[in-house]
């Protein structure tokens, strides 16, 4: 075990962990903060209850998110500091602005929502909660953009041994930054949206609360469907960004070898990485991946075997990842279309309610799935064609990084049990009859 | 060279920024066990804290983004160095920051003991080590020329280190029973009133301590000696603590929270002033040691960061003050009966 290899392991333990509470926090809060708006409107104290008790479970995920959040912060310093010195310039500005523009107001309103009801008038509470979900959609851009830089550096030049900001446009405002912000927010969209169906589900098999979770159901629904077609349309139009900028990470994705016109897509392809090749391959559509990523089904793509073995990532985890993330992405559009076609029937049809109950952890697993092939799918870099992760890490011992690494997979672990207990408990008991407003 | 010397001071801000505001939850979770008597009087103390500990904690990510974004080397070496302190205090955040959140959700004794003991050691924890770590850097710490820590977590843990968490400590514990004051009426908070003022003689004892050993384990007053002007920074932070006890025997508890806020900023100031222009200095050789002009971003970087700063940093200020003052008034047994109270 190197320092290098633990770090990696600790930063992905401390990424991942993460991100299975900020996506539900990204969408949750437009959620709460409509049903919110709709009680004020209407003055209908179903609204109310919704606001409450979705507002309740958002409030102990959005702890676990933000707490969470701190340490990946720091980390870039604790464990990446080759990379912190030679990219903070540009890097560095960006994490800087977003807690500066958009983490203060998040957090600085959250604390306003929870304690205000009785302080602010109907009209301010709501849209306090709005302003939470303007943020942290907001803190979503600046990361997003630190994350695009990552992937494909643009606006720089090496000066003194390190990357210095030249063109802070052409960092903000990237085609890569733009179209991975829309398919990484929707899909966090789609994840709280799934949430609140399969739990709305939950309590229709049971025949409770029926007008409730209906009205909740409805409400994550067209949410749902919605972003589920973006996410999947965005993923496209990244998987051609991807082509263009990123060769070996696609190459990897689809598990292509060779380089060919006609390239093909494989409905199912295990790589062999030591001989070179697939050892298995079903369903080729050729000229399916020219088409996709070159809108012409003759173009060549480029196959690893065009690039040196120290440049290509680990093809086995990003293509499982990606074919994982894209089975689920077309599944989740099925299952909001189904619903939106039910949607007035919801109480009758236990079948789909079981199927959107079973749902809740897919989208979890959709996003994980996600990052796995923007991350893995970038190595042996850090920074894309600028700098390989194995020159990035901290001059630290071995004994320090696998002291915290422990340290992080006991702490996660116990803050995700109690966390997601939690979160099940409240979710399962359903609302309160009455409110105190 | 302009640009650089903003930016060194402008960090110092925010450090101190982070320092007044978390401080005073630090502080509360620190006394937690011994003011909070009964379950009651422990959830007024978190329901006092409630709304506005998360927005002061972000001024720590803003204090680090801060530093990644202006001084790059110094957040590299900086928190590479401080490995096995920074982790222990993070991780001490994060068992802090859920804890107010869980301790209510489960109705058992045993449950909310759990979480009392993660307040506790979550907020004593940062509050020490944090103390520890800006002594150290006032002191020096032992890098190389590549920026390589030569030491341990036990390396930091030295007399002149120790007392700077100590003093930290008591500068937040204080803070924190001077809030509990203001939030609070009846036995807990003649509780906290009597523990500010038994606290308060120590704080002043530690402080002369500090300053005097200051003189002979740093070289900060070198640029006291240099710029005699700057020596009113000092007697600021001292008629801020004199001051602290001068409001509390009157029982005007705010304006004594707010001297105890503006001891906490002199004192985070006071050692800023001595550093400058060193933001990381080598205890092994004076040219190892970063600085703000051997160790910061470009130009273009650190003027778009003003700009940000400039506009922002007085808004976020504008919306706290906003947030604090909605807040404001004693916690009551009303407010613990919402659905929302911690």
């Amino acid at each position: 075990m190197d320092v290098v290899l633990l770090s990696r392991l600790q930063f992905a333990t401390a990424t991942m962990f993460h991100f299975l509470f900020v996506p539900f926090t990204l969408g949750l809060s437009f959620l709460v903060a409509y049903m919110e708006t709709r009680y004020v409107k209407t003055g209908d104290e179903t609204y109310l209850r919704m606001t409450k008790f979705w507002g309740k479970l958002f409030l102990i995920n959005f702890a676990i998110g933000v707490v969470t959040g701190i340490t990946l912060e720091f980390q870039f310093g604790t464990n990446w500091s080759r990379y912190s010195a030679y990219v903070g310039d540009i890097f560095g500005s960006l994490l800087a602005i977003e807690a500066t523009v958009s983490f203060f107001l998040e957090s600085t309103l959250i604390g306003v929502w929870i304690f205000g009801w009785k302080k602010l008038s109907k009209k301010a509470h709501a849209t306090v909660m709005w302003l939470v979900a303007f943020a942290s959609t907001l803190s979503a851009v600046w990361i997003l953009i630190a994350n695009a830089w990552m992937q494909n550096p643009v606006g720089f030049t090496i000066r003194d041994g390190r990357a210095e900001l030249v063109d802070f446009a052409a960092v903000l405002f990237q085609k890569y930054a733009i179209f991975k912000f829309i398919h990484t927010v929707s899909a966090a969209y789609v994840l709280s949206a799934f949430f609140v169906m399969g739990v709305s589900a939950y309590h229709l098999l049971k025949k409770q609360n029926i007008d409730f979770f209906t009205r909740s159901f409805k409400t994550a629904l067209g949410f749902g469907v919605i972003f589920s077609f973006v996410v999947v349309i965005m993923g496209d139009i990244n998987g051609v960004i991807i082509a263009e900028k990123q060769p070996t990470k696609l190459a990897a994705m689809e598990s292509l070898w060779e380089t060919t016109t006609r390239a093909p897509v494989y409905l199912f392809a295990l790589p062999d990485e030591e001989n070179e090749r697939n050892k298995i391959e079903i369903g080729a559509m050729p000229g399916m991946l020219s088409f996709l990523v070159r809108h012409d089904i003759n173009a060549e793509v480029r196959g690893l075997k065009a690039f040196p073995k120290d440049e290509r990532p680990p093809v086995l985890i990003t293509s499982f990842a990606f074919k994982g993330m894209v089975g689920l992405g077309f599944y989740f559009i099925l299952a909001t279309v189904l619903g939106w076609w039910k949607r007035n029937r919801l109480v009758d049809s236990p079948k789909y309610l079981k199927l959107m109950l079973l749902s809740i952890p897919l989208p979890y697993m959709a996003c994980e799935l996600g990052w796995v092939v923007a991350e893995v799918g970038r190595q042996p870099w850090i920074v894309y064609g600028l700098m390989k992760t194995s020159d990035a890490v901290s001059p630290i011992a071995v004994s320090q990084v696998l002291t915290t690494l422990i340290g992080f997979v006991l702490v996660y672990g116990l803050l995700g049990v109690t966390g997601f207990y939690l979160i099940a408990k409240n979710a399962l008991k359903g609302p309160e009859l009455a409110t105190d407003n | 060279m302009v640009l650089q010397t903003i930016w060194f001071f402008l960090w110092g801000l925010l450090w101190a920024l982070f320092f007044m505001t978390d401080g005073f939850d630090l502080g509360i979770g620190t006394l937690y066990p011994f003011l909070g008597k009964t379950d009651q009087d422990k959830r007024i103390m978190i329901n006092a804290l409630g709304p506005l500990w998360d927005g002061n904690e972000v001024w720590l990510i803003t204090a680090g983004g801060v530093t990644f974004a202006a001084f790059p080397l110094v957040y590299s070496v900086m928190f590479s160095s401080l490995y096995s302190a920074l982790m222990l205090i993070l991780f001490a955040l994060i068992l802090r920051g859920v804890s107010f959140e869980f301790r209510g959700k489960v109705d058992d004794p045993r449950w909310r003991k759990i979480w009392d003991t993660c307040i506790f050691v979550g907020s004593f924890v940062p509050a020490l080590l944090f103390g520890v770590a800006f002594a150290n850097i006032f002191q020096g710490i032992p890098i190389d020329h590549n920026g390589i820590y030569h030491g341990t977590l036990f390396t930091l843990l030295n007399p002149y280190g120790l007392l700077g968490g100590i003093f930290f400590v008591l500068l937040f514990m204080i803070h924190g029973a001077l809030w509990i004051s203001i939030k609070s009426e009846g036995d807990l908070q003649e509780r906290a009133v009597s523990t500010a003022k038994k606290l308060w003689p120590v704080l002043l004892g530690v402080a002369v301590i500090f300053f005097i050993a200051s003189k002979f384990s740093t070289r900060l007053y070198d640029n006291y000696v240099k710029h005699p002007a700057f020596f009113i920074v000092i007697l600021i932070t001292v008629l801020a603590l004199l001051s602290v006890r001068f409001f509390l025997v009157r029982k005007t508890f705010f304006k004594a929270w707010f001297a105890s806020a503006l001891t906490i900023v002199g004192a985070t100031f006071f050692g800023v002033i001595g550093l400058f222009p060193n933001l990381f200095p080598s205890s092994l050789n004076p040219r190892y040691s970063l600085t703000a002009y051997n160790a910061s971003s470009s130009p273009l970087t650190l003027k778009i960061m003003l700009v940000v700063v400039i506009i922002f940093i007085p808004v976020v200020i504008g919306y706290q003050i906003w947030a604090y003052n909605l807040f404001k008034g004693k916690v009551t047994q009303a407010d613990l009966a919402h659905d929302e109270a911690y």
